[in-house]
This record gives structure tokens, sequence and C-alpha cells, in this order.
């Protein structure tokens, strides 16, 4: 919009510069001259051949600032427009002859740049001639449509414009800077710009052709000069493709694009439709492809010339019908990339179809409220929102042996990468050396309960986060101490890779080894982790031994494999929690010189993105309802599972089969309006009442909800021995009583081909087939993992099937 | 805060049924001590069984346990007399109506039996087999069974043997019922816990009554939130008040002088929370002294989880089994215990199910020397008399023929649960069984 009004204002500074500006400037004029045999041509020889008065003709260039194809197409669209309505109040000007008639009054600019002066300069050329006897109608209703016309180019053009600048970034600066210029500037700029390197060439061509180049070089050279590159003589087509799109006037890209997407969606403008089929080319010729395009086009067939240049010339020009975007539109468009217009017809080529999918995506982005309600459109939300803010990010929970120095390595960990800051630090520090717990202070930064810090022990889980260059990490502390590894399951359940942490005392590591160190890590795995980091802890205490060092690896290493996890997964970091040797800096202790290998943090870094399932119905088993606070009642946390969600959705809760509105979303600790699998939420809930929300319920959508079973079939790996047994049955945070009712084979465990059906016992290290009854219904589904404990120990883990 | 307390009483058991034996001979010999207290029992009142089994008993219950023994005693099939208070509708010529209860004593053929473990309530319904002023033989009555109030039990043995009569099985619960040894045991509520979910059970010597269950959802500790101390406060708060509420605890100032016996209260849990549990009641004592009564009989044990089933790990731990010493439960534990340690050595020197077990006797495997065969009491509660025949009689010949030893596991209890997991039947063999023979059974059964 704003262009018309430079245009206006223009207008009124042209009035003096009229005179000077036509006359004085012999080029100008034959370069006018020149777009105007190009006009004619192409009005000629475009689908509904058209005929146009060379005033018009000229009118129509100067507002396109001698864009050809803009022109032929608004002169076209003019016509057809008329012999529909057969209005006669424009035509009355100029029936069919080119005459010197002054446009009529009424369109001030025409009367400004009166067609007239343009006129004069035919002769020149010799080109006139073609022109009357050619063009049939008047020119004056056509301003108005002009002027109304660009600005709906325009919004469309911008879209397309915004990508095509995005790819191209040559282009777009190209076009920014013409765009600036052509607003601002009077005609007197126009003039130099105008000449667009694209008509030139096609021009030059066809003039070469009809042997009417005798315009002087010199006017082309400036042209080019102008363009930004150097033209080469008319008769080097090869470069002059590019050359022609950077020109200013035209922001050759956008207009293009808008060409194309106003040819759709413009019926009135252009008669010919089939004419659209080659805009595709000129897309690709956007993005660069040059020699394909031309090659395919097939829109060239109108135009004369085969060569390169010519094609790209023809491109933008009339051959395509495309309707053109005011030139100032375009340059609007292409400095406002994104703005609300509608992609409106590209339809037939593959390549605009897609950029304008990109640009509407963006635009859902951009826009406050998301759409999220069809599933795969969240997968394009989220995959552009974690392309344009998110660092990738891991999710790794840590385990061990109880006092393996979990919580303490952590926080040191969070110490070291300032999550944490030192007053509260040294806060710790002091408060636990009253209670004689000195070597505790770092482990408090996990452990908040007021038992976990009096005892010493991590009792449940703890989440914190921290940030390095390149990763969003997530900590999941899990208590190491066998009553709670349920706790220490929910944890594992929301991390992408584990940590193990090892003592490496004298005797510790051993105990550790029967003890949960083994336990953890079996359910790490079972519970589909791949990738294991081994801190190997405390090793000041052993003066960093290698020997011992040496031993551990090679115990461990030969454990985890049989556990499962692939050698390349496994890694070894020798450290000290309570120093912080190795951890985030090098050790510099002398006699851990030996060690040369990554530090723990670079060795997390290592890990790799991990993928989730966001385009599955929305699961999330709630880790914790709690009150969030006086404006937040009722708030829930967890992992997302699956799918997505975002604020005020409504979500269903199993087995309660209750309804939620989600008022607010947090993730890792700050608001947001959605939410994604593999994050781990706060959703503050409102319309549900508190009881009806437990810890191990499962959040899920009406639409898809989950169901809640009393029996299911599961195919487990048996840690011990397995029998028709009374059973805890684990998934995440939920926790609930069961029994296996029946063995109903043991399986092969490579091919799970049954080796013996219905089996008395299930012995250790076997895969089986079992039926677990539950005495309550609990949302379950498969695929889910599974581990199933009795009497403090994991007896089986495996898959819902 | 939020939070979310089940109050509702969680039934168990099943309710089906009837019939259920003990093993008095089998028990008399396990039973080395009795408690110097003494507990009521149901008292035999009259007993008038004939040499072929058939024959009257006249019972009177006196505490809510011999409910349960009842339950298992009344079959279908059997004759109940017992007294009823009917509502009784009277035509008058002029067509007027007037109903009044009458008292009366009726005599029905059970059809069914309703018992509801924790209530201790057994509603036995039949046809009238009497014929009194008001009503009809024929028609249908449900007998509430009442406290102190004598029922008499007949079972037939009729000519075609369509009737069962006084088993084995049935003479021996019935011992076991009327406590011929004195040998009934103390009671213990235990408490098993874990955070935000507590389990309050009554173990009694023949059942297990879970009373009631505590479910509470105790906010996760947080950054910065004092919110978990405050639940979990708020949970032992709940816990505690349900507690003293089952155990018909008076807390009134009144109430500290008098003696009363406390049961034993085991409290359970992993991690600390029972040990938390009991600090609170010890703070609390400090406000409420009728609490300190309760103190002394306390114990904090270790359990794996929160639920039921982790019992059998309370009664396994060493300071439970010296407070409860010998009662049923722990033996019945300890059997099982046994029975799958055997089970897992893989020595094919135990084997369960039905068709297995079946087939072990067959072979004399469960003899003289370490034969055991262990039978859930569910099983004879069948409605089937055939069903119940087989079973008696596997039970006979195991014990009177093979020489072995028989045990009867109440279903009501842990380890009867895990019993009955099982197939309700299990044995130790004396000598490995191979497991070519289980196969072919097994596929004889999916033959079936």
């Amino acid at each position: 919009m704003s262009k018309h009004r430079v245009k206006n204002v223009g207008y009124d500074d042209e009035d003096y510069d009229d005179d000077g500006y036509d006359s004085p400037d012999p080029e100008e004029q034959e370069f006018l001259q020149q777009c105007t045999t190009a006009v004619v041509e192409q009005l000629r020889a475009g689908q509904p051949s058209v005929t146009a008065s060379k005033e018009e003709i000229q009118d129509a260039l100067w507002h396109y600032y001698n864009d050809v194809e803009k022109s032929v197409n608004y002169l076209r669209g003019k016509r057809e427009k008329e012999m529909k309505k057969q209005q006669t109040t424009a035509t009355t000007q100029k029936p069919k002859g080119q005459v010197p008639a002054y446009p009529a009054i009424d369109t001030r600019p025409m009367a400004h740049f009166s067609a007239a002066d343009f006129f004069r300069d035919c002769p020149w050329l010799n080109v006139p001639l073609h022109r009357k006897s050619e063009i049939l109608v008047e020119p004056l209703y056509p301003r108005l449509g002009l002027l109304g016309g660009a600005p709906e180019a325009a919004g469309k053009v911008s879209k397309l414009a915004a990508l095509a600048a995005k790819r191209n970034k040559q282009k777009e600066g190209d076009k920014a800077s013409a765009g600036g210029e052509t607003p601002s500037t009077p005609q007197s700029e126009v003039s130099d710009a105008p000449p667009e390197p694209s008509k030139l060439s096609s021009l030059r061509e066809r003039l070469a052709a009809t042997s009417k180049p005798s315009k002087p070089s010199e006017g082309l050279a400036g042209l080019r000069r102008t363009e930004g590159k150097p033209a080469t003589p008319e008769s080097s087509i090869i470069k002059t493709p590019m050359s022609p799109e950077p020109d200013p006037d035209k922001a050759e890209a956008p207009p293009v694009v808008g060409a194309e997407d106003s040819k759709d969606r413009a019926p009135s403008e252009q008669a010919a439709s089939d004419m659209r089929a080659p805009p595709s080319m000129f897309a690709s010729a956007i993005l660069g492809d040059f020699p394909g395009q031309t090659a395919a086009e097939p829109s060239h067939l109108h135009s004369n010339s085969v060569d390169l240049l010519q094609i790209y010339g023809q491109k933008p020009a009339e051959p395509y019908d495309f309707t053109d975007p005011s030139p100032d539109d375009v340059v609007l468009n292409a400095q406002n990339t994104a703005k609300g217009f509608k992609s409106q017809g590209a339809g037939p080529r593959a390549g605009a179809k897609k950029a304008q999918s990109d640009v509407t995506n963006g635009m859902n982005n951009l826009s406050v409220e998301e759409k999220v309600t069809v599933k795969s459109k969240n997968l394009d939300v989220l995959a552009e929102y974690n392309k344009s803010k998110r660092k990738k990010s891991a999710n790794f929970v840590v385990i061990g042996h109880v006092d393996a120095g979990k919580s303490t390595l952590m926080g040191r960990l969070l110490a070291d990468q300032g999550a944490i800051d030192q007053r509260t630090l040294e806060k710790y520090r002091k408060e636990a050396e009253k209670i004689g717990k000195g070597s505790f202070a770092l482990a408090w930064v996990l452990d908040q309960g007021s038992e976990e810090r009096a005892r010493g022990v991590t009792i449940d889980i703890a989440t914190n986060k921290f940030e390095t260059n390149t990763t969003a990490f997530t900590i999941v502390d899990a208590p190491g101490h066998r009553d709670f590894v349920p706790n220490m399951i929910a944890g594992a359940s929301q991390a992408d890779f584990a940590v193990l942490v090892i003592d490496s005392n004298t005797g510790k590591f051993e105990s550790g080894l029967r003890g949960q160190t083994k336990e953890h890590a079996l359910l790490v795995r079972s519970m589909g982790v791949q990738k294991i980091v081994v801190a190997v802890n405390k090793m000041d205490t052993v003066q960093w031994a290698k020997e011992r060092f040496d031993e551990i690896q090679q115990q461990i290493s030969s454990f985890l494999t049989t556990a499962g996890f692939l050698a390349r997964n496994i890694s070894f970091v020798p450290c000290s929690g309570v120093l912080g040797d190795n951890i985030s800096r090098r050790s510099e202790d002398p006699q851990s010189s030996w060690y040369t290998g990554p530090t723990l943090i670079e060795e997390l870094e290592t890990s790799e993105p991990y993928t989730h399932a966001l385009d599955k119905p929305l699961r999330m088993t709630i880790g914790d309802v709690f009150r969030g606070g006086v404006q937040n009642p009722i708030s829930i946390s967890g992992r997302l599972d699956a799918g997505s969600l975002q604020v005020g959705d409504q979500i269903l809760t199993m087995p309660s089969g209750e309804s939620a509105a989600i008022r607010s979303i947090e993730v890792d600790g700050d608001t947001s309006d959605w939410a994604v699998a593999g994050q781990n939420v706060v959703l503050n809930l409102a319309n549900i009442d508190p009881i009806h929300l437990r810890s191990g319920d499962v959040i899920c959508r009406a639409s898809s909800p989950i169901a809640t079973i009393t029996t299911f079939t599961a195919k487990v790996l048996a840690f011990e021995h397995l029998m028709p047994m009374l059973i805890d049955i684990h998934r995440g945070r939920l926790h609930v009583p069961g029994r296996i009712s029946k063995l109903v084979a043991s399986l092969d465990k490579a091919s799970g081909a049954p080796i013996k059906k219905r089996p008395k016992i299930v012995g250790p290290g076997t895969v089986a087939r079992i039926v677990v009854e539950m005495d309550q219904a609990v949302p379950l589904e498969a695929p889910t993992r599974i581990v199933l404990r009795s009497g403090g120990s994991t007896v089986a883990a495996g898959l819902l099937e | 805060m939020t939070e979310a307390v089940n109050p509702d009483n969680i039934v168990r058991g099943t309710q089906d049924a009837t019939g259920s034996a003990a093993t008095p001979a089998f028990f008399s010999h396990l039973i080395k001590k009795t408690r110097s207290v003494i507990y009521p029992t149901m008292r035999l009142v009259k007993n008038k069984i004939e040499h072929n089994g058939s024959g009257t008993v006249t019972l009177m219950p006196e505490e809510p346990e011999d409910m349960w023994h009842a339950y298992n005693l009344i079959r279908p099939g059997d004759l109940l007399r017992a007294s009823a208070i009917r509502r009784i509708t009277t035509t008058q010529d002029t067509g007027s109506t007037s109903s009044a209860r009458v008292h009366l004593n009726l005599v029905i053929r059970v059809k069914n039996l309703d018992f509801d473990p924790q209530s201790s309530q057994l509603h036995v319904s039949g046809q009238i087999v009497n014929e009194t002023a008001h009503t009809k033989v024929g028609q249908f009555h449900t007998l509430d069974l009442e406290l102190n109030r004598n029922f008499t039990l007949e079972k037939e043995i009729g000519a075609q043997g369509e009737g069962v009569g006084w088993d084995s099985i049935a003479v021996e619960m019935l011992k076991d019922a009327v406590d011929e040894g004195g040998k009934r045991k103390a009671e213990a509520v235990a408490v098993i816990m874990q955070e935000g979910l507590a389990h309050i059970c009554f173990i009694g010597q023949f059942q297990t009554i879970l009373k009631q269950k505590v479910e509470m959802s105790v906010p996760r500790k947080r950054h910065g939130g004092g919110e978990h101390d405050k639940g979990i406060n708020k949970f032992y708060k709940v816990t505690l008040d349900t507690l003293l509420r089952q155990m018909e605890f008076n807390t009134s100032i009144t109430s500290g002088s008098n003696n009363e016996a406390v049961k034993p209260v085991l409290l359970a849990s992993p991690g600390f929370v029972a040990a938390g549990f009991q600090k609170y009641i010890q703070a609390e004592a400090s406000s409420t002294p009728a609490l300190k009564r309760l103190l002394p009989s306390i114990v904090v044990v270790h359990s794996a989880s929160g639920y039921t089933h982790s019992l059998s790990e309370v009664l396994q731990s060493p300071s439970v089994k010296t407070l409860l010493a010998d009662t049923k439960y722990a033996r019945e534990t300890k059997l099982m215990d046994d029975f799958l340690d055997q089970l897992r050595k893989e020595t094919n020197k135990a084997t369960y199910g039905p068709r297995e077990v079946e087939a072990a006797v067959d072979q004399g495997a469960v003899g003289r020397g370490g034969g055991v065969l262990i039978i859930s009491n569910h099983l004879f509660r069948s409605q089937d008399v055939a069903t119940r025949k087989r079973w008696v009689s596997l039970v006979d010949r195991v014990r009177d023929v093979e020489g072995g030893e028989v045990r009867i596991l109440s279903s009501d209890h842990e380890s009867g649960k895990r019993l009955e997991g099982l197939g309700g039947i299990a044995a130790l063999l004396t000598f490995p069984i191979a497991d070519e023979d289980l196969e072919s059974d097994e596929e004889a059964a999916d033959a079936d």
C-alpha cells in the first residue's frame, strides 16, 4: 500500500521532471522504446493475443518501472476486462490507433507521464509500426486496475517472495535495494533502474532477431551496471540470465514469484491459464537452477528465443501470462517477506507449493496461538521450533549403588556449569557441616528433602537442568538405595541415556556390583536406554590408580555388554565428584595424568539427539501432583511420552476418566504455550478435582484415550525365577500390585520362538511370555516397557504385547 | 494441596462357596506353645456326628472370626437351623392385611452363602424345610448368623451319596474352629505403608483382613517446596486416625488408666516411611497421653512395598517372628517360601497345579519322608460335590495311605493367595519327577 502513496508523491514531483526526464535522457527513451517493443511482441505472442496502444504500453511501463512482463500482464488483463465489459469509457481515447492521443485526464499518472513522450521516442527504434497495427484498445482504465491490482498481487507475492528471498540471499539483497530506491526516488532514478535486466536480455535478443538492435549499447550497458552485474554485451546471453534478476526495479525474484501466484489467482488478468505451467521453471530459476529450468520451460515456446538468456528474460515476461504485482508491491514483499497474505495459485508447481507450505507453517509459528489441533501439523510446528529456538536437549538419569556419589557428582556438575550459584552452595556447605555431614554439601543441591538431608540418602528423584554450549541437559538424579528402586524406575523412564556412577573405593565397587549397580544398569537397559556413560567416581581415594580403573572398566564393560549395551555406547570416565576432577575440568592431579580421554561433560555432550513420538496420540504419565501456588491450585508434572499439547487443551486422565483443561504449561521451568513429547513439563490444570489425579495416572486425549486393563500379556526377560506369583508392576511412576497368572511359554532369545509351552518355572536370563493380572484397572497399552518386581528385587522386565 | 483419601473399605476374599477345613492332627503336632491369654472361641454346644459321617453339630460363635469358620463349615446342601426374624403378612377375612415380625426357628437347606470378611457377617440363604405356623416348606429365607446365638448344622450322607457329610476335612475344620488345643493366637495389626499409601490389615489366625486402605497423593520433593513434608505429615495424620478408629482405640484422657491389652502393631514400609510414622506417633503421644499405651506395642519392620503382598516379608522378619511366635500365618508363609525355594532350585522335587500334583501322588512322590501336600481351603469350597470329593480324597490318600503331610492353607492369608496363584495346590516331593511326565500331563490338559 505504501508504495501507492509513494507513487503518487512521485507523480507530483514528476511534474517538473517530466520534461527534462523524458526528452533529455535519450538512453532512457531508447530503453523505453525497447521495452515497448517487447511488450507489444509479448502481447501479441501471448495466448490471448492482445494489442495495446503505445501510450498504453508506455504508461504501463512507466508504472511498472519498465517491467515488461508486468506491463504485459497488466495490459492483457485490462484488455480482457474490457473485452468482457465492453466499457467504452476507457476506450474512448484510443480505439486501436496508437495515436499519440493523450490518455484521459482522469488518471493523473497518465497525464504526467504522457504516452506521447514515450511515443516520440518510438520512431527512433522504428518499433511503432508494429505497435500501431496491433494495438487494439485503450489504456485508461487499466491504470486504475494497475493500482488496484498491484496490491493484491503484492500480498500474494510477498510470501513467495519471502521464500525466494530466503533461498537466494543475493537476489534478495538486490531486490531490497531496488525496493528502497523505487518508492522513494522520482522517475529519474527509475529511468536508470527501469530497464530490467530480464527484459533487456529478452529485448536484446528479440531485437537482434528482428534486426532492430539499433540502440546504442551504452544504454544497455548502463542498465546492466545498475543491475550490479557486469553486463556482457548483448551477444553474451549466457550470463545475463542471472544478471537480469538483480534489477532494482523489479526485484526480479519477488516479481516473478508474484507473477506466478498472480497468474493463478487473477483469472481476469490472464485469459490463458495454460501458460501457467511454465512458472515452475521460474521458481526453479529463482533457486538457481538455471539450465534445468530452461530446458523444462514449456512457456518459452511463446517466446521466440531459445537461448537461456531469453528464456530467463522471458519468464518474467508475457509468455507466462503473469499478472504482475506492481513493483512497489514486489519490493514491499521482498522487504517484509512474511505478511499475512495468502499464497494463491502456486499450485501447479511443486516447488512453489513447498515454499508456500513452509511459509504457512512459519506463519503458524508466528501466530500467538498455535492451532496444534491436527497432529501432522504439530510435527511441523515442532520441527520449526526446534530449528529456530532450541538447542539439542538430552535427559539423562544418574544411577548406581547407594553412596556411589551420584548426587554429589551431579551437584558438582551443576555447580561447575553455573546452574547453582556459589552463595547457595556455601549455604549448603555450612548447614551440612553443622549436622556433621560436610561432604554432603554438593549432594544437597539435589537432595532437597529434609529427610534426605538428615539421612544423607537420596530418596526420590530430583530433576535439574543445565546448559552447555551445545546442549541443554536435564539431570534426573535417582536414588541408589534398594528400597527406592521404584523411584529410580520413575526417573529412568524420563531419561534418554544414563550415567552410571561407580564407587572405585576398595570393597565399595564390589559391594555395589552385587547391589544396585547391576540392577540399575539392567533396569535402564530394559527401559530402552541405549547409551551409558560410566563415571568411575572417587578416584581420588584410590590415588587415581590406573590399575583400579582398568579393573573396574573391564568388569563393568563385560557386564554391560552382556546386559545388552553395545560396546560403542559405553564409555568410561575416571573422576572425582567431591574434587571436581574430570567433571567439567580436566584433573590436575599428576597421578591422573594417564587419563587423556574426555571429561564427563565432554562425554555427555556426545549424546545424540533423541527422537520422540511427536505424532502419536498424547500420552503422559503423571509424575507428581502438587499445588503449584496460589494461582495454580492443581499442577501435575511429568514427561510427555508421546504427542503434544498446548494451553487450552482438554485432556483426559486415566483411569479416573475425568477431564481437565490445561491452564498453562511450563517446559523445563519456563512457561510455554505448548509442549511436545520428550519434554519435562508441568501442567497447571483447571476444572478437575485433585482427587482424580494420582501419580502414575496417564494423561491422554478424549479422542484417543488410553485403555485401562486388568490383565495383559507381556514378553519379559526374567532376572530371577518366575512362576505364578505376586508382583509389583512398574511403569514410570505407575506402581500397582498384580500377579503372574500364567507362564505361557519360554521363548528363544534370538528368534522369539517358543521353546517350551507352559513351563512350571522360568529361570533367570530366560525370555518368556507371561500373563499378568492386576487387581485394579490400570492404564497400560502396548508396546509399553514394564518392570516387574517382587519382594524388593527386580524379577523381570519386558514389553507389553 | 492435592490429596486423595479413599476411605472405602476394600473387600477382599472370595464370596462364593462354603466349607473349609483344617487338619487338627497336623496342627496339633506343630503347635508347641500356647498363650496364657484366653481367647474366646467358637463354642461347641452339641456334637452328634455319626460314624458314617452324617450328623449334626450345634455351635455358638463368640467372636467375628468364628463367622469365617462357619463360612467354611457350611456348604450348600447342608441343613442349617438357626433363629430368624421373619416378617409375616396375614390377610384377614375382611381383606385387610397386617404384617408382623415374628421370631422363628427355621431350618433351611443351604443354597448360597454370602460372607463379608470385613464386618464378619455371614448370610446363608436357602429353602425352608420345616413347617411352622408362619412359613411353608419351600419358601426361601436368608439366615443371618449372629454372634452368641446357637446354630445347628446338619450334614447328611444320602443313600446315593449325594451328600458328603462330615468328611475328614470338615471334621478337622470343626476342630480348628472350636480350637480344641487352645492354640489360637493373638492377632496383630499390620500397617503396610509406602509414601502416600497405607494398608491397615488385621492378621488373624485364619485370615488376614484388609480393614482399610489409605491412599493420598503426597507431593514429591521439588525445588524450594516444603510441600513434601507437609504432605507426608498429613498422610501420617490420616493414617493414624484411621488406624485408631479401626483398632477401636480409645484416645480419650480417661482411657489412659485402663489396662486393656493392645494388639501388636506392625509398621512396615520400604525406606523410612514406617519409621517416620512411628516418630509421628511418638510426637502425637506427647499431646495425646492415651497414645502412650500404643507405643510399646509398635514394631517397625521392613517391607518391599506398601501393598499387602509384602505381608509375607513382614511376617518373616525376625522381630515379628518373636512377637507372633508360631501363628498359623507365619507357618503358612514359611511353608510357601520353602516350597518356592525348592521350585527355584529346579530339582523337580516340587510341583504345582492340580494335574501335576495328582500325577505326583499317583507316583507315590508325596509320601513319607518329606512329601508335603499343600492345598488351599478354597478348593474345598467348591459348590460341586464331586470336586470337593476329589480334593478330600486326595488329602485323605496322602495323609492316610502315602504317609505324607498335608497342609491346608487359608486362602484368606497372603500365603494362601500365593498358593492360589499356583492353582491352589502344590506339593513337595520325596523324589524328583521328570519333567517329561509333567509335559505329557500338560498335553493331556491341553487336549482337554
